[in-house]
């Protein structure tokens, strides 16, 4: 499998998992969370400043059909996440050489 | 495991945020080492992709899930150093975009899943490899043993901080043995994905699985022409 074909293949995935399969995951609180609640100090937890952005919760905000809106929020958490890190490791890599 | 705003206090917050810029800081030195042309592409991918399965949680009974975390995935993948920075992005990400994850938390989410979990399992991945037959085959299982004791790892190292900086005064041993069983089995998905994931990439493209490097036997590595080795970019 070339590289490139590696790449889309991987990103496809990611978009898949992130656009569609995530609407199916589980609704509970995470370990943390359940633990906090049970332990006794779920209610320390503070909204984040960015609480109310436009993307909050993986939704996207205006958007009312929550498949939709959660699987846009995924898509856009993917393709940003992989500009962000794709693009710093590039300009981060060594250039022209081989590692392996 | 994603902590919010509140569950430390500012010093414990600020201290964790002191480790998780030098980490990082390390980290861009280290990866140098290990991006080139072929694998700062495959790292982001790594990156997109944790995102994406940080998504999906999955259920580990009586009202709790999980969602993995990453750092032996990133790690095994695409090496120790890229892994820390693969992982604070997303939790970079996480915290600005989508509200998950607290902000003055992000030093501690960063210590705790892209550090501490990212450590352990490169750990615990070569010291099973050194000690293991030298068998390229065996990659995914070690990663996911890896994976396994990195959870709860990190929520052990999430109790330390707690006892240094909790929010709210607790019996101590209650919180041990509930962050630790809870993640645990957290761990066991975590085991199984970082597996399967890594079997996948080593069965396209062994040759860009970083953890893999070191077993590989020259009977794996295929003789390529310069066309061919173009014709892979």
């Amino acid at each position: 499998m070339t590289s490139l074909r590696l790449l889309l293949a991987g990103l496809l995935a990611a978009l898949v998992v992130a656009g569609g399969v995530s609407y199916y995951a589980s609704g509970s609180p995470d370990g943390l969370e359940y633990v906090a609640e049970q332990v006794g100090f779920l209610d320390a937890a503070e909204d984040p400043a960015t609480a109310d952005g436009p993307l909050a919760d993986y939704a996207v905000r205006g958007v009312e059909d929550d498949r939709v809106s959660g699987g846009l929020a995924g898509v856009l958490g993917v393709l940003v996440t992989f500009g962000v890190a794709g693009g710093g490791f590039w300009l981060l890599r060594r250039r022209g050489v081989r590692t392996g | 495991m994603h902590v919010p705003d509140g569950f430390l206090d500012v010093p414990t917050s600020a201290a964790t945020g002191v480790v998780a810029a030098a980490g990082v800081a390390l980290a861009l030195r280290g990866a140098r080492r290990e991006l080139d042309d072929r694998t700062a592409p495959l790292a982001g991918l790594v990156a997109a992709f944790v995102f994406a399965l940080q998504m999906v949680n999955f259920p580990v009974g009586a009202g709790t899930s999980g969602h993995l975390m990453g750092g032996a995935l990133a790690a095994v993948l695409v090496g120790p150093w890229t892994a820390v920075l693969v992982i604070s992005v997303v939790l970079a990400v996480q915290a600005l975009l989508f509200a998950d994850g607290g902000l003055t938390a992000l030093g501690t989410n960063i210590v705790l899943l892209g550090l501490a979990a990212v450590v352990v399992s490169w750990l615990v991945f070569r010291v099973l490899q050194a000690l293991l037959p030298k068998r390229v085959g065996l990659v995914p299982a070690l990663a996911g043993v890896a994976a396994l004791v990195s959870v709860p790892v990190a929520a052990l190292v999430f109790v330390g901080l707690y006892a240094v900086g909790g929010a709210v005064e607790i019996p101590l041993g209650t919180l041990v043995a509930a962050m630790v069983g809870w993640h645990t089995l957290i761990g066991i998905g975590e085991a199984v994905l970082t597996a399967l994931v890594v079997g996948s990439v080593l069965a396209a493209r062994p040759d860009l699985v970083h953890g893999a490097r070191a077993v590989r036997t020259r009977a794996d590595l295929e003789i390529r022409t310069p066309a061919a080795t173009e014709a892979t970019r």
